[in-house]
Formats: C-alpha cells, structure tokens, sequence
C-alpha cells in the first residue's frame, strides 16, 4: 500500500509541476504589472513584487486611445453578441425542430465556415465592405464577428434545444398555450443556460478577435483593444514593460471573468455538439 | 443566414478570378481574367517553400499539442483531487488569456535584454542563455511561437481529453491490471480505443487552427521581421493578398488555402455530420 501512496505523491509533484509551469506566464504578467522600473529592469528577475505601484497602470491608461478602444471593444462586443444571439436562437429552433429542405446542406455550411482559418476570408471580407463602405467603421467590423460567431452559436444552441424533451412543449400546446405561449414560457427558460453559454462565448470570441480589426480598422481612435495593444510595443527601442503588461493585464480581466462564468458550459458544449450532437 | 454564410465565399471565387489591386478597390469592380492569378501563385517557389514550411509547423504543433495534452490528462487521473482541482484551475485561467495579451507576454519573457526565460533556462544549466536572442533564425522563431500557441491550446486538449478519460470504465482498467497486463498495454488495448473518437475530433481541430495561424506568429515574430523566408500560410496571403493591395494574387491563396484546409478536415466534418443524422 505504502508504494502506491508514494507514487500517487510522486504524480502530484508532476502535477504542481505542470501547474507552476503553465501558469508562469500569466503570474508574470501579473507580477510585473506591479514592478517597480529597477526590478524590472535588473538582469537578476524579481519574482514577486515586493514593492508594488500601480503607476504602470496609469502610464497604460494614459496612452493615447486605451479608453476610445475600449469603448469599440465594448460596443462591437455588445451588439454582435445581441444580434448574434437573436439570430442563432431562431436559426437554431428552425433546425433543431423543423426538417426542411436543404437542412444537410445548412449544417454543413455551419460547420464549414466554423472551420474556416479567419485569414482565409479577410480579402473577400475586406473587398466586400470596402464596397459597402464599411472600412474603417465599427459596423463593418461587427458584420464580420457576426459571420465568424453565428455558426458557433447555432451550432451549439441547438445541443441545447435537442435536449429539451419534445413532449414538454406538446404538453403545454395541449393545456391551452399558444405556440408562441410555449415557446416563451416552456423552450425560452430550459434554453437559457445555453443562451448564457454561446453569449458569452461570443463576448469572448470578438473582445479577442484580432485579425480582421487589425485590417479593417485604420484610426487609432476607431481600434479596438487588442489592436490598440498589439501597436503597444511601437518602434521604440525601449520598451516600456511594465505599462505593457499592465495594459495587458486590463485587457485579460473582462474574458477571464467571463471564462471563470461558463468554463464548465463550453466543455460542455463543445463535447455535448461533438458527442451528442 | 445562407447569404450571411455564402456570400463571402462567392466573394472570394470571384475576386480570385479578377484583377483587383488598388485601383480596382477604388472603382469597386475587379477585371475578369479567369485562372491567372491560381497561374502565377502555382509558378511562385514561395508559395510552395511557405507551404512545406506550414504543414511542417502544423504537424509539429498538433503532435505536441495533442501528446502533451494526452500525457497531462493521464496524470489528472493519477493524482489526487486537490491537485487536479489546482491543475484544472489554472489551465482554465491560462484558456482564458487572449491571444494578443499572450504575445506581448511572450514579447516580454523572451526579451533580449532580461527575458526570464533565458535566466530560467541559465539556472538550470541548459545551456548559456545570457541575453540570448530568440528571434534570429526562423527556426529559433518558429519554435518560440510553437511554445506560444501549444501553450494556448493545451487547456481545450487537456480538459476534453480528461472528460473522455473519465468515460472509461473502471472496472475494465482494474480486470485488465489483474490479468496481469502491463500499464502501457491496458492504456492501448482498453483506453485508448474509448478515448480515440475524441483524440480524433481534437486532432483535426488542431490541424485546421494552427494550418492557418495568424495573430501569434504574426506578432511574435513581429511586422518588421516577417519575410518571404518565414512566411506561414496566414501571413503569406495576409502580405501578399492585403498589404500589397493585390487582393485577386490574396483570394487566388486564401482558396488554395481553404482548399487544403477542406481536404484535410473531412474526416471531422463527415463525422460531424453523421451525427447530425442521427439527431
């Protein structure tokens, strides 16, 4: 008994092993954020600081446009998740409840364009707006979130409603309810975990997204936060690495949160879209 | 939803077909010139030389990905539940860090001047790192963004493999360990063909993602450093296709691009879609 013992303790030495090595990274975003400029600079690394300042935060917040872009962030985040939400619902309702024609071809578009590497579809995007007029405006932007997040959220959606038991919403249509009386009261609440889910994955999707910000947004005051970020180190040969993980530490904040909200939901969700469809 | 979905994909047909370059842009109508732009990329050596480079990069990532992601969930199985509680803990929060903020982190630990990694590595006695510069070879440059994106990826590996580990049944593993059969053999013979579904799904997600990276290796490495000699697939079309404004040369790419993609992801969505069937 006492070998196992000593190797289950020998596993979970491996374990705090990976754990410390997997989150150095984040810990020393965090850490440094909080360095004073000598410790940052010493050859000799500190590792925790021992010293803290938050004038690196304010060296972040005083950089031209953090505000502006993250107010971008918010308002593309905001209405794409919105919009996307509406659409995806009854999109997926229509597939999950109603055969219809060309609904193979449909799911095969889904998981297509969910497949699809986003840099392949930047020059038709880029063309297609261009001709809209829509470079160089949060509108273009949040059109092509809506392309990349739709599919996703259908798809995933849908798990959710082929989950919710047929029988129930027959039940209530049979006491009297109206389709649509079912729908709100019956299909709405059972599905809302799952609109939580895909909402806040697609919040985490486009406060993420960098590529096609990157080339559809030109102005600084017109950027979202991981462009403005991704401009952070400049030219400059010095660079200031305490304000830029200070910066990045703010821009982490919102998706980690998040992240820690549905973590369990989109394993779920992704196992229960591949598993049980 | 179809127009949502189709219409960029006629939009890329078509323009791969056409002139479009800057003045076309302006007119807003490209010149029709059938399969020369798909000509002149075939006839380019670099797209062929980015090509190798990127299935060589993909097949490496994947393979880490997918083997280190394996290898940490067998332990979370192994170890005891505050440790996994902690192990999982942390790869959710490392999940988490938007890939952009995980760039500059990279920037940052890699540094010439002081980056942790060199006095890490210094520490253990790997090797003299003192101010060691990463990003002087394109191989030294394509690993540090390697180690950036299977860093990134492990968390979705490791926790769907684990869900699938827990699937096996227990009984099954204890029978087989009391036939006396060695650890490695009751992972192949009882283990692995539960959890293969699984590894399968993941490891053509994993070809597709990292078949057509763009935002880490492109930051990582950096604008200023990016050359034809260490192009990846989304870069080359990205340079070619939107930074030189030939976007008929960019969507002839993206096509040959996708195409690769599509070919290669049609075990996963063959499979997807026979369960999509079922429902």
């Amino acid at each position: 008994m006492s070998g196992r013992t000593a190797r289950r303790g020998g596993w979970n030495a491996v374990g705090i092993a990976v754990f410390v090595v997997s989150v150095f990274p984040v810990f020393w975003m965090i850490s440094t954020a909080f360095k004073t400029d000598d410790q940052i600079n010493s050859l000799t690394p500190t590792w925790i600081p021992t010293h803290p300042t938050l004038q690196h935060f304010r060296d972040a917040l005083a950089k031209p446009y953090f505000w502006t872009d993250v107010k971008n962030s918010l308002i593309v985040v905001a209405v794409t998740v919105s919009i996307a939400m509406v659409l995806a619902f009854l999109a997926a309702v229509a597939l999950s409840k109603y055969r219809f024609t060309g609904r193979k071809l449909f799911i095969v578009l889904v998981i297509g364009i969910q497949m699809l590497p986003g840099a392949g579809l930047i020059i038709p995007l880029y063309i297609v707006l261009a001709r809209y007029h829509e470079v160089n405006t949060l509108t273009g932007v949040i059109l092509v979130y809506l392309t990349g997040v739709l599919p996703f959220s259908v798809w995933t959606l849908r798990g959710f409603i082929l989950g919710i038991p047929k029988d129930l919403e027959e039940a209530a249509m049979v006491d009297g309810s109206t389709r649509f009386g079912a729908f709100a009261r019956i299909l709405l609440p059972l599905v809302a975990p799952g609109l939580v889910a895909t909402s806040v994955f697609a919040f985490i999707t486009s406060w993420n997204e960098y590529i096609f910000a990157r080339i559809l947004l030109n102005d600084g005051s017109k950027q979202t936060i991981t462009v403005w970020l991704s401009y952070f180190l400049g030219t400059s040969r010095e660079t200031d690495w305490g304000a830029l993980m200070a910066a990045s530490t703010l821009t982490a904040i919102p998706v980690v949160i998040f992240f820690l909200l549905i973590q369990r939901r989109i394993a779920f969700g992704l196992t229960a879209g591949a598993v049980r469809g | 939803m179809g127009a949502i979905l189709g219409y960029p994909i006629y939009s890329l047909v078509r323009i791969s077909l056409e002139r479009y370059g800057l003045s076309e842009l302006v007119q807003h109508r490209g010149v029709y010139i059938g399969l020369h732009n798909f000509g002149l990329v075939l006839h380019d050596s670099v797209f062929w030389h980015t090509l190798l480079r990127t299935v060589v990069f993909a097949v490496a990532n994947v393979a880490l990905t997918m083997v280190i992601g394996t290898l940490i969930a067998l332990l979370l199985v192994r170890v005891s539940t505050g440790v996994r509680l902690l192990v999982t803990a942390g790869l959710v929060l490392v999940w988490s860090m938007p890939p952009v903020v995980a760039v500059q982190v990279w920037n940052w630990m890699t540094n010439v001047q002081n980056g942790v990694l060199d006095y890490v590595l210094t520490e253990l006695h790997v090797g003299n790192f003192f101010q060691h510069n990463w990003y002087t070879s394109t191989f030294s440059e394509l690993a540090m963004v390697t180690t950036l994106i299977v860093w990134g990826a492990l968390p979705f590996v490791v926790i769907t493999v684990y869900a699938a580990l827990s699937q096996v049944p227990r009984e099954l593993i204890e029978a087989a360990e009391i036939d006396g059969a060695r650890s490695w053999r009751v992972f192949l013979d009882v283990t692995m063909p539960v959890i293969m579904p699984v590894l399968l799904i993941l490891t053509s997600l994993s070809i597709l993602w990292d078949f057509g990276v763009f935002t880490q290796p492109y930051l990582l490495i950096g604008q200023p450093h990016i050359t034809t000699g260490n192009y990846l697939m989304g870069i080359y079309l990205f340079e070619e296709g939107y930074v030189r404004a030939n976007f008929g040369l960019g969507a002839a790419i993206s096509i040959l691009m996708l195409a690769i993609v599509a070919a290669m992801s049609v075990v996963y969505v063959r499979r997807m879609l026979r369960i999509g069937e079922v429902t």
